[in-house]
């Protein structure tokens, strides 16, 4: 039974999943709160679930783990700043950012998607560089697009946008308030685990249709599918295209939770916590499942809220940045050491 | 004679997990010997060969039972490398040539000839340079013992797939050690004409006193080449022979333990006038299987042959006719002009094919048996779809109980031997995994069904249950079907026309009663002796 366990699980996810529980433990000896910290890595769970989503369907059709996820983050930026731009406030604010971004993550994912057909293999690599070019290229464009709300602009200068941009006017809390409750210091964010769920079920569905399978045999073996009737290209470009969008939509959520929209170099960190959440979830390069997602963001949140404030209060000294950038990069170091095992 | 064997296996047996795929074998070989192992797909010829040369996978899965005897000496290999130390030399099924490098650098790979040099002394003779010379003069040797012509500056990469099975075989002579060669299906990728040459070669390496053990599934070459012959089935020695007093019958009749009737029953099936196919000039850019020019027509019902040399073009045909090669000439199904270079078009218009490449183009080898039947089926025909409830047929989605029970269906009807349909496919034997590119293909229902080498690697009782399913099928549903295989033998039982081509071009259609001489004319007829079309399928490659 526990053998089983186990094997199905995965011994990394055991021992991570060990060390979570015991950093659990421990944290009332040191004087955290459990209530706080656990509502913490629920918050950050929801905040990133999306993200990590959207790798899902690059893995399954074989262009690799989406490092390029900044461009579609980029276009989440676009439809959330465009969104405050135009005034629009509350639930309605938010659905607009969504229905602006989604057709920008659309167009440019099909580029982004026709660049990773030219380059068969190295995708991956391409990807890093998309990512950080775009990110580069939007660092002129946010001061140079004709941004005018007064909340978003700098003060001195009326033009080009600030670093970051608080949405508290706008749709602060709108997914995670939804529903949600208060157990004393506990906090649960019901709408945005709601919302989660909503986009892993349109996963889920688009995975199954015939499209998906196809998306999924392309990955496994483009011969067989090309000689099955399928085109392969279309369906890299298919799977890329949404991978953006997801990505897209996903930063719009992050948002919603963390307040502010972080624009200049906020979007070029975003992709490697995404991709290690995902490998740590048990994902390979080839192969990944909404399962996968669920259990890796969880674990890598968990990890990146607790082990800093535990250490912290052990060592009484606030190192809390260097331990939490340590512990994050150590993770995506030793999740990408995975990878090349699994490939083998 | 009291002489002590050169190899003696004791009881040699191995589990796996539990699995007994060995028990008790038992056999023993004397220099100068060949000797023939023969058994189905999963009797444990591989498993034993891995015991023998010291695979790791063996040790990495608890060793094994027995004892392994070289010289009279109890030995226990931990790995490849103890083997070779001790003179035994394997080539595997799978080429494992450097493709960069020529044939001499291939086949004298880490046993190089070196140029002394002073930094010997300092280092080691890591730092010495090559002796070009003397590598190539040691090369062209080994190349000349086994009988063929093969140029020794030319690239692995750029052979035809014969050339790389003697540039490994070659390797192997030039190990001045080599007391025992353990050659794995070594003709399965040659023409008979390199079959034979190789044949020769081994019966002169034996006679100099070096050993070997003969895996094949070809029973004629085993029984013309080998002295002795051991039949192994589900992990026993089911008997051993010397190979003048057993016949190809009885052989295959101990490998599949039952009598094998190779005899089919006479045609039932009715082909009528009507052309199903017609192919006019049809050109086809298939890799080492250029098709030139040719035109042929196959009958509603018919059962049509395509044989013919390795790299004549058999292949090209079908692969140029699904569009899965460049392309071009004219293809008609029904008097439906098909578009060409468009996989798609072909699948629409009622044609399946199975590939010769199973593990390549034929198999999703890391997805469920199911996935691997039904795919094409849904994405050609939409079937296996089902909306979801309350959404009507706004979204479609996979029905996996619909898949689940087509295969099911397959896997009684074919036989395939696995643990469900959920198993994946890579984990199946050879010939289950063809049975399931049959299935694949038949679960379209096809009009027309191309097929390339239906028993290319399958073992005797496989390939009966194939062929007989071919027939059956064309015979109950009155499907077209479109064999094309390197085995004329196979071709003249179940076909009723075989074409031969011949230089990427159709040499001649003949009724599959004909004598096999006008056949063997008409594929020598159209590349002259074999050497000379060992040389010109070189240039063609080239």
């Amino acid at each position: 039974m526990l053998k089983k366990f186990i094997a199905t699980a995965g011994w990394p996810r055991v021992i991570i999943g060990l060390f979570l529980f015991a950093l659990f433990v421990a944290a009332p000896f040191v004087g955290v709160r459990i209530s706080t910290s656990l509502s913490d890595t629920l918050v950050r769970f929801g905040m990133n679930g999306v993200m990590v989503l959207a790798l899902i369907p690059m893995v399954q059709a074989g262009c690799g783990l989406n490092f390029g996820l900044p461009l579609g983050i980029i276009a989440g930026l676009l439809g959330a700043t465009t969104s405050i731009e135009l005034g629009v406030r509350g639930a309605l604010g938010f659905a607009v950012a969504v229905g602006l971004s989604v057709p920008i993550a659309a167009v440019l994912g099909y580029g982004y998607g026709q660049l990773l057909n030219r380059v068969k293999g190295d995708e991956m690599m391409i990807a890093t560089y998309v990512g950080f070019s775009s990110v580069a290229f939007m660092c002129m464009a946010w001061l140079l697009l004709p941004y005018k709300n007064p909340t978003m602009v700098w003060g001195y200068q009326g033009s080009g946008l600030r670093t970051t941009i608080s949405v508290n006017e706008y749709w602060f809390h709108i997914l995670s308030d939804f529903f949600s409750f208060k157990i004393g210091t506990f906090y649960f964010p019901t709408g945005m685990f709601l919302f989660f769920g909503f986009m892993s079920l349109l996963m889920w569905l688009f995975m199954k249709t015939k499209t998906g399978t196809a998306m999924t045999a392309v990955g496994s073996n483009p011969e067989f599918a090309r000689a099955s009737g399928v085109n392969v290209d279309r369906m890299r470009i298919v799977s890329v295209v949404l991978s953006t969008i997801f990505g897209a939509i996903g930063i719009l959520v992050y948002q919603q939770s963390f307040g502010f929209i972080q624009l200049y170099m906020g979007p070029f960190y975003m992709a490697l916590p995404a991709v290690a959440a995902i490998l740590l979830g048990g994902a390979s390069v080839n192969r990944a499942t909404i399962f996968n997602v669920a259990v890796g963001t969880f674990l890598f949140q968990g990890i990146l809220t607790m082990t800093p404030s535990v250490i912290n209060s052990v060592l009484k000294t606030d190192m809390s940045e260097v331990i939490r950038i340590i512990v994050s990069n150590g993770m995506i170091l030793y999740a990408l050491t995975r990878k090349a095992q699994v490939k083998r | 004679m009291p002489e002590v064997p050169l190899l003696k296996l004791e009881n040699v047996g191995k589990e796996y997990f539990g699995n007994r795929v060995l028990a008790k074998v038992d056999f023993s070989l004397n220099r100068g010997e060949i000797l023939g192992l023969v058994g189905e797909n999963g009797a444990g010829k591989s498993t034993l060969m891995n015991i023998l040369f010291g695979m790791p996978v063996i040790s990495g899965t608890g060793g094994y039972e027995g004892n392994i005897v070289l010289d009279g000496r109890v030995v226990r290999f931990n790995s490849p490398f103890d083997a070779l130390e001790a003179g035994i030399g394997m080539v595997h099924q799978e080429f494992s040539l450097i493709p960069g490098f020529s044939a001499a650098e291939n086949i004298l790979l880490n046993r190089e000839a070196l140029n002394g040099s002073i930094l010997e002394l300092v280092f080691s003779e890591r730092l010495n340079t090559l002796d070009r010379p003397a590598m190539r003069r040691r090369a062209a040797r080994a190349i000349q013992t086994l009988g063929v012509d093969i140029g020794v500056d030319t690239i692995a990469s750029e052979m035809p797939v014969g050339y790389k099975q003697f540039i490994e075989i070659a390797r192997e002579i030039d190990r001045t050690r080599t007391r025992l060669l353990v050659l794995d299906e070594p003709t399965a990728v040659l023409t008979e004409t390199e079959a034979r040459i190789l044949l020769d070669a081994l019966r002169k390496l034996a006679d100099g006193g070096i050993s070997i053990i003969f895996i094949s599934h070809r029973l004629q070459e085993v029984k013309s080449l080998c002295d002795k012959i051991v039949v192994l089935r589900d992990g026993n020695v089911i008997r051993e022979e010397s190979a003048r007093s057993a016949s190809i019958r009885d052989i295959a009749a101990w490998m599949v333990g039952r009598q094998v009737d190779d005899s089919r029953p006479p045609r039932t099936g009715k082909v009528s006038d009507e052309v199903a196919l017609s192919v006019r000039n049809l050109w086809v850019d298939m890799p080492g299987e250029t098709v030139r020019d040719a035109t042929f027509d196959v009958h509603r019902g018919e059962i049509f042959g395509i044989g013919g040399l390795a790299g004549q073009g058999k292949l090209g045909i079908p692969n140029g006719i699904m569009g899965l090669s460049p392309s071009g000439g004219e293809v008609a199904l029904f008097g439906k002009k098909i578009e060409l270079d468009t996989p798609r078009k072909a699948l629409d218009s009622g044609m399946a094919f199975v590939s010769e490449d199973r593990r390549g183009v034929g198999l999703l080898l890391s997805e469920r048996i199911d996935w691997n039947i039904a795919f094409t089926g849904m994405q050609v025909q939409n079937r296996f779809l089902r909306g979801i409830p309350g959404l009507g047929n706004l979204v479609r989605i996979r029905d996996d109980a619909a898949i689940a029970e087509e295969t099911e269906r397959y896997i009684r009807a074919l036989e395939i031997r696995c643990t469900g349909p959920g198993q994946r496919a890579v984990e199946l034997s050879g010939g289950n995994q063809q049975k399931i590119c049959l299935a694949k293909a038949f679960s379209m229902r096809p009009e027309l069904l191309l097929i390339c080498e239906p028993t290319r690697g399958i073992d005797v009782g496989a390939r009966e249950l194939v062929l007989n399913t071919l027939r059956r099928y064309n015979e109950e549903y009155g499907t077209t079907i479109l064999i094309t295989s390197s085995e004329l033998e196979e071709l003249r039982s179940v076909c009723d026309r075989v074409a031969i081509v011949g230089e990427g071009k159709i040499a001649g259609i003949l009724p599959a009663t004909s004598p096999a001489e006008r056949f063997g004319l008409l594929m020598m007829g159209a590349v002259g002796d074999g050497d000379e079309a060992a040389q010109r399928e070189a240039a063609g490659n080239a």
